[in-house]
């Protein structure tokens, strides 16, 4: 077990800069998610602390040691690929013990550690199987152990989940969270689903193209997004975002009618250029003094449990969410208005909050 | 594997199979046939005479010491042309995969001696390696090695062998590098990771998921050696020096053409269909094992 | 992936080289023979560098064919390798492309006997069955003809095969297409399968010129006339054996000839190339 650090870590291929000086200080135990839609560069930079990309830029260091110019089996690194990547002409045990098994460890000591992880994940009946004979779910279960066994410094994961189908991917979201109760390792782990990065994340690092915007806890990552982005990204349904201009201080005044109140902060000067974002569930029918966006419902999804309605307004579509039943009806005028404490300015322009 | 839509018509289909059933019947079966029933007759030269003779001709041959012999020699000689041309055809592969820069440019290079007629490749043998004037019997001489393939038995097997090899290289490096880049990448990476150096990845994760391709060129292979290479033998040492380098396929033709001997030619026609059926069979079998784990 | 071993990337590079050079070795000696005089190249050792008699060597050969051994100009030699190359190519993706269609999507009994017919060809190659197809072609009356010499090789398979294999990934939904559009089997090929067929029908075009122009069995039986030969087994015949000298500049301009059209198709259409390979092998 050991901390992970990455000092403004950048690469590039050729003359073109994927990853833009990232820097992460991941310390002993912590599961971080990083997450980001496709292309960010999320695998590539998890591929970079593995060993099997160049890093071009910056440092990585695991342990103590920098691993820059360290071979990937010199790093103490075990690694989760998404297509499980399980030799094929070996069997789960074998599978398992390759690691060992190079590293010269003695056959009884193999043994006594594939059975141990075996048992955590379940897997003693299949030990002697080969992969092809196994369901998704089972290969990566299998992909677990091989990192298992290694008793690493760090645990890497690369998208372990996403060719799994749903069910199988709540399920296995716990198999790794025990994995990681039990053996306690610094994990990096990479996804694309911002419901994967909420619930197994100590904290996140969200990544859009080549860049960190946020590393905070999941909580933090939704309650004080760093940027648009951030805020549009997680959090299902999506937080709404309408554009507009600081009219007044606490005022602002929407692109289309309407307007919104919030929270007095430091730099909301008057006539700025700003975008308005507010989560589903912050929103409330009625209008309040003075403000309030005034819209047409265009469509009501009832999901059981809540309700969302979506209003159309000159400035776009708002989604309200409520807990219970709407008793409108499509095209139907309403009138919402937002809790101020709730409401989150981004500048129009960078996208930065506006704390 | 039946397609859903099909179309219905009396004479169509007929008409379309026909010129392909034509061929295949006048210059295929009948003549495989005519092959067959030859082996079990016994003609003299002119065709005056026929006896039927049931299968005295085929035990005629395996009590012939020379056709005994070229059996042998066949049988070494697809052994040395499997095995060299394979570990050398594996070898530039491996590093072709493996190279960076240039991997397109080597393979262009590396492919083109599939398209020299073996006959042609045999001639240019013959001229770097003529007892007289040959570029390489002088090197050879050179370093101290008196060469001339007309006399010694052992040279002349090692210049056919040296030019079935050199031809069939681009065919066996095409499929073994293609075989490669079918690895997965993740599981090199994942081997990596696990603590494999080159060396030991190629023998413990690459070489056994390629024996699918391996196993099938071994094959191809020896029917390339067993057929393909009459033109190399006729071409070069005429079966020599002293029946060295006859190879089945080339003894047939010599017995047939010289010898005027039809139908012990016809038998080892017979012998050798059987063997190509037999070694067919394998590819077959093995090539659906090719479906991977 | 990081792996700093430069001793291995080195080793490579030269491995690769030596391949190439090795590879390459028996075609630059032949060609710098080609351009050199009689006595030239009867010297020992012969010069290593290109020499100045390439043109009157080439037309030499192209016009003359050698003065011993056999007579045959290599210009006409080289005619015939054409026709045959071509015939052979053309003729078996026509009997092929026309076999597999018909098995593919038409009904009809011994449809599977046609089928199993067609795929024990692959099993035989000429070489197995030379005296009695010998013996047919004469027969027929086919000796020293361009059909004799095509014919009997476009009788295997491989490539009514690979054109079943192809037409079994065309979506049904073209055909049921094609039906309410009212479009007859004919205008079907015609008009859908042929033109999906067209990076096949190369590769094939391909692989089958370059196995018609190496020929060298079947055309060393069925010829008898020099003016029939190949430039395949026309370059055997140069070669002259006893006592007599042979013109090794010119048997080796006659080499490159006869490796040159088929190499530079395989080079130029090197994609089409490996595709036709890999999927004859299958």
């Amino acid at each position: 077990m050991a901390k992970v650090q990455l000092r403004n870590v950048t690469k590039s291929y050729g003359t073109q800069e994927v990853i833009h000086g990232i820097s992460l200080d991941v310390t002993d135990g912590e599961f971080i998610v990083i997450v980001g839609p496709s292309g960010c560069g999320k695998s590539t930079l998890l591929r970079m602390v593995a060993g099997l990309e160049e890093i071009t830029g910056g440092e990585i260091s695991i342990g103590e040691r920098v691993v820059n110019k360290l071979e990937p089996k010199d790093r103490d690194i075990a690694m989760v690929f998404q297509n499980y990547a399980l030799y094929p002409h070996m069997s789960v045990f074998e599978n398992m013990a390759y690691g060992l098994k190079i590293r010269g460890v003695p056959k009884d000591e193999i043994k006594a550690r594939v059975d141990l992880a075996a048992g955590i994940l379940e897997l003693a009946p299949l030990l002697e199987r080969r992969p092809r004979q196994l369901s998704g779910g089972q290969r990566q279960r299998v992909a677990m152990g091989r990192a298992i066994v290694r008793k690493p410094a760090v645990f890497l994961f690369d998208e372990p989940l996403s060719n799994l189908d749903a069910k199988l991917r709540v399920q296995m979201r716990f198999e790794i969270q025990k994995m990681h109760r039990e053996t306690g390792t610094t994990s990096l782990y990479v996804t694309h689903d911002q419901v994967e990065a909420m619930t197994l994340a100590h904290r996140m690092v969200v990544m859009n193209a080549g860049r960190a915007e946020q590393i905070g806890s999941p909580m933090e990552v939704y309650d004080d997004p760093a940027t648009q982005f951030v805020a549009g990204f997680i959090g299902s349904p999506a937080k709404n975002f309408v554009k507009g201009r600081i009219a007044a201080p606490g005022v602002v005044e929407l692109d289309g009618g309407g307007r919104i109140g919030f929270a007095q902060r430091a730099n909301a000067e008057a006539g700025r250029a700003v975008t308005v974002g507010v989560r589903p569930e912050h929103l409330v029918a009625g209008a309040g003094q003075g403000e309030g966006i005034t819209g047409t419902i265009e469509m009501i999804e009832q999901l059981g449990a809540d309700t969302l309605t979506h209003i159309a307004h000159a400035g776009g579509i708002v989604i309200l969410r409520t807990p219970h039943e709407s008793r409108n009806a499509i095209g139907d005028t309403l009138t919402i208005r937002a809790d101020p404490a709730r409401v989150y300015l981004f500048d129009a322009g960078t996208g930065a909050r506006l704390r | 594997m039946e397609k859903r839509v099909v179309f219905r018509s009396s004479w169509l289909p007929y008409a379309l199979v026909a010129p392909q059933m034509a061929i295949t019947l006048v210059f295929f079966f009948w003549p495989a046939s005519q092959a067959l029933f030859q082996s079990l007759l016994l003609q003299d030269a002119f065709a005056a005479k026929t006896q039927f003779v049931w299968f005295d001709n085929f035990r005629d041959l395996f009590n012939d010491p020379r056709y005994l012999a070229s059996f042998r020699t066949t049988a070494v000689f697809s052994a040395l042309v499997t095995v060299l041309g394979l570990s050398i055809s594996l070898l530039l592969a491996v590093f072709a995969d493996r190279v960076v820069r240039g991997a397109r440019i080597y393979k262009t290079l590396l492919i083109w001696p599939y398209a020299v007629a073996t006959a042609v490749a045999a001639i240019l043998f013959v001229f770097l390696l003529n007892p007289t004037l040959g570029v390489v019997t002088h090197f050879l001489r050179a370093i101290g090695i008196d060469w001339n393939y007309l006399l010694n038995p052992t040279q002349a097997m090692i210049l056919v062998v040296v030019a079935a090899v050199w031809k069939q290289i681009s065919y066996n490096f095409l499929f073994f590098l293609a075989g490669l880049q079918a690895i997965p990448r993740s599981l090199v990476e994942a081997a990596a990771i696990d603590g494999a150096g080159p060396s030991r990845r190629f023998w413990t994760i690459v070489f056994p998921l390629l024996s699918p391709t391996t196993f099938f060129l071994m094959v191809v292979n020896v029917v390339y050696a067993f057929f393909d290479t009459f033109a190399i033998i006729d071409a070069s040492t005429g079966g020599g020096p002293v029946q060295a380098t006859t190879i089945l396929v080339f003894k047939v033709y010599q017995d047939g053409t010289q010898a005027l001997d039809l139908n012990s030619s016809a038998a080892q026609s017979v012998i050798l269909m059987a063997i190509v059926v037999a070694l067919s069979v394998i590819q077959f079998r093995y090539v659906e094992r090719k479906v991977q784990y | 992936m990081v792996e700093h071993r430069p001793l291995r990337a080195v080793a490579s590079h030269l491995i690769l080289i030596a391949g190439v050079a090795v590879v390459a070795l028996p075609i630059y000696v032949a060609f710098v023979a080609s351009t050199l005089s009689f006595d030239q190249v009867t010297t020992v050792p012969m010069p290593m560098l290109p020499g100045t008699q390439l043109v009157h060597n080439y037309s030499e050969v192209i016009a003359h064919g050698s003065t011993l051994g056999s007579k045959a100009p290599v210009g006409r030699m080289l005619w015939n390798s054409l026709i045959m190359a071509l015939g052979v190519a053309i003729g078996k993706i026509a009997i092929s492309i026309l076999s597999a269609f018909a098995i593919v999507y038409f009904r009809f009994p011994l449809r599977r006997t046609c089928f199993w017919m067609i795929f024990i060809t692959l099993m035989l190659p000429v070489e197995v069955r030379i005296f009695p197809t010998y013996k047919v072609v004469s027969d027929l009356g086919l000796i020293d003809t361009y059909p004799g010499l095509i014919l009997p090789l476009i009788a295997s398979a491989t490539a009514t095969f690979l054109f079943r294999q192809f037409f079994m990934t065309i979506p049904d939904e073209l055909a049921e297409a094609a039906r309410i559009d009212g479009a007859g089997p004919m205008r079907f090929f015609v008009d859908v399968v042929l033109p999906l067929s067209r990076t096949s029908i190369a590769a094939l075009f391909v692989i089958m010129f370059v196995y018609g122009w190496n020929q060298y069995l079947w055309p060393l039986l069925v010829t008898t006339r020099e003016d029939m030969y190949t430039v395949v087994i026309g370059i055997k015949r140069m070669v002259a054996g006893g006592d007599q000298a042979t013109e090794w500049q010119l048997v080796m301009a006659t080499a490159m000839l006869a490796l040159l059209p088929p190499v530079a198709v395989v080079v130029l259409m090197q994609r089409l190339f490996v595709r036709g390979l890999v999927e004859t092998e299958k």
